[in-house]
């Protein structure tokens, strides 16, 4: 994967260097590892749960928020975690990963994915390099275009950087269910590694079309807003965890939200976004242990659409 | 952005209500005991209106544009653009605000404390009162902490709030031109406010529409008493 052996071994050192770092307490039991997915457009093995940064991650120049949120992060690379996603759009959580990234190592593992979110596309590159700074690392693993602003001229300046080996993979994102119809057109038409988009049990539109496009192109998907930014696990909180929900491993609802979404055939991973150590814990934890099949699946849906 | 109508202000709200108000707290931190030197001015004016006159008016247009200035570069451009990508945005528009005072207040003594009707008089020193005392005692009074307390001349809220006191007691010939930025933004930290969950996100706006209403109310008074 790697092509400059220096950046191989400035990420291994990274690694040698973070590691005290991340195991404080040596000799202590490492967590299950998180199960993982496959990139369909590479074979590379990600965990099926990664991490959010919308307004989780914006904090500003809080100090005490930041070593907050790093030991997040921490808590996060601890369980086996890679995967974490951010946006020029989110203020400044670009920077206050780049912060936790410098305060705790950065793991050699890590799959820094971003976004360029810029309506003029000749600014595309630029953007991507000031937040490629502001995360402090070598380069990204996965650009994506957000929202699809402007995707017809971020494009090509993506496939051109894939090319040179500045980025590994390409992506578009969209949210919220919104425009499904060039999402697919995208999907179809476009070399793309990668699609983000929302989807849960309350909103599973995505089964519908874009879901199934993504397995027929051999596009990873990375779902965002599982918990519906927190809306969906108040809703669910009102009822008890049924019984049932033990013969998944699911220990609260943030783990049933979860495992049904990474459940789903064509789901890469999803990402939820947290401000708390023991809440990454779980969500990192709804990778592990066992997922539901089919049958599981349709039970889980019917439950939640009986309430 | 695309389909930008499909956004409410939930969707585009950035930061956490956590986040929001611990940027009070450590710029409070920061640059205290600067809050009792802006109290202070907000006193000045309070004085300045009690007693009326040209000159008064006048004072107090600097003292408000000192204000805006200072919330636009120290509170929206040094600080709450660290959270919010559209403070650059708010800190122009403050500066606009400042310059509009000095322009029409200090330059065209368009600010003389000479209110319309009484109610109006009354109004406005409330609204300045309750700007200056008040509006820091919220917060805590809510269970949030005293460090985070807003301060005239300090934050935003409590001087848009002043500086519509101060165009009500000036209410005999407003100079409109120093309403919109301050409504419009009473209106914007209400929408905030409501849209990360924050109890009293009404107080703002609702102090800011009543203000319109009154002077609204004066200038047709006093348009048919003519
Ligand atoms: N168009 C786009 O590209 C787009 C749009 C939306 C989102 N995204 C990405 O997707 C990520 C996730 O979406 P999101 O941030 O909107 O919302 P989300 O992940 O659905 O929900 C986040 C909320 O859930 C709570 N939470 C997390 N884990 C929990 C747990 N185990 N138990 C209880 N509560 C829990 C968090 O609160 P606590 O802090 O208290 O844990 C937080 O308020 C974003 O951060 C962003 O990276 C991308």
């Amino acid at each position: 994967m790697e092509k400059s052996p220096d950046l191989a071994r400035r990420r291994l050192l990274g690694a040698v260097a973070a590691a005290p770092l991340l195991w404080p307490a040596l000799g202590r039991a490492q967590p299950a590892r998180p199960a993982t997915r496959a990139i369909p457009s590479s074979g590379e093995a990600v965990p099926r749960v990664g991490l959010g940064s919308w307004i989780t991650f914006n904090v500003g120049n809080d100090r005490v928020a930041r070593d907050a949120r790093a030991e997040v992060m921490r808590a996060f690379f601890l369980a086996g975690g890679r995967l974490i996603d951010s946006s020029p759009m989110y203020g400044s959580s670009q920077e206050v990963i780049g912060y936790a990234l410098k305060k705790l190592g950065r793991p050699a593992n890590l799959f820094a994915a971003d976004k360029v979110w810029i309506s003029d596309g000749a600014e595309g590159r630029a953007q991507i390099e000031r937040s490629r700074r502001l995360w402090g690392i070598p380069r990204f693993d996965l650009v994506q275009v957000h929202n699809l602003l402007s995707w017809q001229a971020h494009l090509p300046t993506l496939f051109a950087m894939k090319a040179a080996n500045q980025l590994r993979y390409v992506g578009i994102t969209t949210s919220h269910g919104r425009r499904h119809d060039e999402m697919a057109q995208i999907m179809a038409s476009q070399p793309i590694d990668f699609v983000q988009l929302s989807y849960n049990l309350f909103d599973r539109e995505a089964e519908q079309r874009l879901l199934p496009l993504a397995r027929e192109r051999g596009i990873a998907v990375i779902v965002n807003r599982p918990f519906q930014q927190g809306a969906l696990l108040r809703r669910l909180g009102r009822h008890p965890l049924p019984p049932w929900a033990a013969e998944i491993d699911c220990r609260s609802w943030a783990q049933f939200v979860l495992k049904f979404i990474i459940s789903h055939p064509a789901v890469t991973c999803a990402i939820p976004a947290t401000t708390r150590v023991d809440h990454v814990r779980e969500n990192m934890g709804a990778a592990t242990g066992r997922l539901p099949d089919q049958a599981m699946r349709a039970r889980m849906a019917a439950w939640v659409d009986r309430r | 952005m695309s389909e930008w109508w499909t956004y409410g202000p939930r969707d585009l709200l950035m930061f956490s209500q956590q986040t929001y108000y611990r940027l009070f707290e450590l710029y409070n931190l920061e640059l205290w005991p600067l809050q009792i030197l802006a109290l202070g001015l907000g006193a000045a004016v309070l004085a300045l209106g009690w007693r009326g006159g040209d000159r008064a008016g006048r004072a107090i247009a600097a003292i408000l544009a000192v204000c805006w200035l200072w919330v636009a570069w120290g509170f929206h451009w040094q600080r709450y653009a660290s959270i919010n990508v559209a403070a650059g945005y708010f800190a122009l528009a403050f500066v606009v605000q400042a310059l509009l005072l000095l322009w029409l207040g200090a330059g065209r003594g368009r600010l003389t404390p000479l209110p319309a009707t009484r109610l109006q008089q009354r109004a406005g020193l409330g609204l300045l009162l309750f700007a200056l005392l008040l509006f820091p005692l919220m917060g805590p009074l809510l269970g949030r902490s005293w460090t985070q307390a807003e301060v005239f001349g300090m934050v935003p809220d409590p001087t848009a709030l002043a500086t519509l006191g101060v165009l009500l007691l000036a209410g005999g010939r407003p100079a409109w031109a120093l309403f919109p930025i301050p409504v419009a933004w009473c209106l914007l930290s209400g929408t905030t406010l409501w849209a990360m969950e924050s109890t009293d996100f009404a107080v703002v706006p609702f102090a800011a529409l009543l203000a319109v209403l009154l002077a609204v109310g004066g200038a047709l008074m006093k348009r048919s008493s003519r």
